[in-house]
């Protein structure tokens, strides 16, 4: 793609150049609505700012007409906590049994990606009337919890295809050939070579439950999770709230991000480390 | 993307079975996935398909057999406009995504030098797939909004005398969140296609004398179909499946057959709402076999 010289053709400009109003139009609106979050009390939902102030952020946690913030947050995180942790056990497990031929494997990997990609309202709407018929009372922590593992384990198994593709097996061998059983094996080469991407599934398990909403919306009972509770601001909320509330939970996406990151940072240095 | 392929090539590899330890352990490990997956998605799409011929009234539903939903269902003409929205907004938001996770895809591949600025920058289009997709739509109402930025600039820039109207709760809304939204989706599987393209082939094509746009459409696009076809099945399915963003967007003016099913559900009329979900099940389910008779995933990918 080069020319001779090793010079950037033309066209690399004029991508580069797409390529930052891309993540412009990505990050460009996110920015703004954090700036805004901090709009002074007589301001409003769009610029000018009249004045800085952590008012909105106080009108979230007095909670006088926003609804129930506090509750709905404390449950999303644990609820995000649980799926993470599930999400990481079934579809570590799951992936490594599409390492060998097995009958059935073709209806385990259709159910998952029919799972992925079926319309999100319609799982909740199953779920919802299955407990419904089964005479069961739905909740975050039950019906929520499902509906929001359909979503987590297809996710969670292509990401462990896409770590186990990439796996080198002659590791295991070795291990098998010093005299490893099955269990040693798994435990002291298989699981912590695959760690970083562990930890790429259980990041995926938490942020995808934490922002889910098509799913959890019919099936999360009576009790709101934040996501809920955020679209339910959406159409009674008119301040600059709502952007306070998307400025907080962007904040804890992003540390659970930055905490995923650096320590599979921290764990590909070691390695490379301990290579040389 | 390298997780179907990898699954794909195994279903196609697959030995003559016999029955054996690994088989059995195999078993144990996927049977959690499938028990859960069984449990919360296959039972209740079962139970959807059941209610929808059951009857109901002003609080319950009633186990019966009767066609009535389905009945109403193709009877009524909103069906027909509901549809044809849906249907509107999945083709413009597929050509658009196309085109900008094509060209996001092509510049990462294949202009951007060293692997870890490359990681850089495909983890940079990648962050905001985690955060809220709710706040990255509201995220758009400082924009768009009468008195927003857009309008505010184009007014200051003399360009406009007053307020565009349509920016905020409109189509044109609706559109714009679904490609912020969405286009990941696209960038993600094409960047994987594009990823496995020997580089000699684009050399080749420019040393047999093709110049840069027919080496990107012949040979490029050729190699990228894979991509491109799974990145078509998740928006599509991702659009036509929504109800969110064309409620909120469009200010309560525009529907989907979602938000039309949705309402439904709010007034507790279940079997009507399951009837529709199954009609919209089986039409998602022809347009991705298209796209998989168009594109053989499987094939390609076993490749």
């Amino acid at each position: 793609m080069y020319a001779a010289d090793g010079s950037r053709p033309w066209t690399f400009y004029a991508f580069a150049a797409f390529f930052a109003l891309f993540v412009a139009f990505l990050y460009g609106p996110m920015v703004v609505i954090y700036v805004l979050s901090f709009q002074g009390p007589s301001g409003g939902m769009t610029f000018p700012m009249n004045g800085v102030s952590l008012h909105w952020f106080d009108a979230l946690i007095s909670q006088s007409r926003v609804g129930d913030i506090a509750g709905s947050f404390q449950r999303s995180i644990a609820l995000a906590a649980i799926v993470a942790i599930v999400t990481v056990l079934v579809s570590v497990l799951a992936g490594l049994a599409f390492r060998r031929p097995f009958r059935g494997s073709a209806f385990a990997f259709y159910l998952a990606i029919a799972s992925l990609i079926m319309p999100g309202l319609f799982v909740g709407l199953g779920i919802a009337l299955t407990f419904r018929l089964l005479g069961l009372p739905t909740g975050w922590y039950s019906s929520g919890l499902g509906a929001q593992l359909t979503w987590t384990l297809p996710f969670g198994l292509l990401i462990m295809f896409a770590v186990l593709g990439r796996f080198n097996r002659s590791y295991e061998e070795a291990a098998t050939d010093l005299g490893a059983t099955n269990w040693q094996k798994l435990k002291e080469v298989t699981l912590p070579m695959l760690l970083p991407g562990i930890i790429g599934v259980a990041l995926f398990g938490f942020t995808l439950s934490y922002d889910e909403i098509a799913r959890t919306a019919l099936a999360a009972g009576a009790k709101n999770t934040l996501p809920l509770e955020i679209w339910a601001m959406t159409t009674n909320v008119t301040s600059p709230t709502l952007y306070a509330v998307g400025a907080v939970t962007t904040i804890v996406s992003f540390v659970v991000i930055m905490v995923a990151l650096t320590s599979i940072g921290a764990i590909q240095r070691r390695r490379s480390r301990s290579k040389t | 993307m390298t997780s179907i392929e990898h699954a794909a090539a195994l279903l196609e590899e697959q030995a003559p079975p016999a029955e054996n330890a690994g088989e059995r352990a195999s078993w144990w490990q996927v049977a959690p996935m499938v028990a859960v997956l069984t449990l919360f998605f296959g039972l209740p799409m079962l139970v959807v398909l059941v209610v929808s011929f059951f009857d109901f009234d002003r609080s319950d539903i009633i186990p019966a057999f009767i066609l009535d939903n389905y009945v109403e269902l193709f009877t009524r003409e909103v069906t027909l406009r509901l549809y044809a929205s849906s249907l509107k907004f999945a083709l413009i938001v597929w050509a658009i995504t196309l085109l900008i996770g094509f060209n996001i895809a092509y510049f990462l591949v294949f202009h951007v030098r060293g692997l870890l600025v490359q990681i850089g920058l495909f983890l940079l289009c990648t962050v905001p797939f985690l955060t809220s997709n709710i706040i990255r739509m509201i995220s758009w109402i400082p924009f768009l909004g009468r008195n927003g930025i857009f309008n505010q600039a184009l007014q200051g820039a003399g360009i406009t005398n007053a307020p565009l109207e349509f920016l905020l709760f409109s189509d044109f809304a609706v559109v714009v969140a679904y490609v912020h939204l969405f286009t990941l989706f696209m960038v993600v599987p094409i960047f994987n296609a594009m990823a496995r393209i020997d580089k000699s082939l684009l050399e080749a094509s420019r040393d047999a004398g093709a110049g840069r746009v027919r080496t990107v459409f012949e040979v490029v696009l050729p190699l990228s179909r894979t991509g491109i076809a799974l990145g078509s099945i998740f928006v599509i399915t991702l659009v036509m499946g929504d109800s969110f963003v064309v409620r909120t967007m469009s200010g309560g003016q525009s529907a989907s057959v979602v938000s039309a099913l949705q309402n439904e559900v709010a007034a507790l009329q279940y079997p009507p709402a399951a009837a529709s979900a199954v009609i919209m099940v089986i039409i998602v389910t022809l347009m991705v076999a298209g796209i998989l008779r168009l594109v053989d995933v499987r094939k390609e990918l076993a490749r």
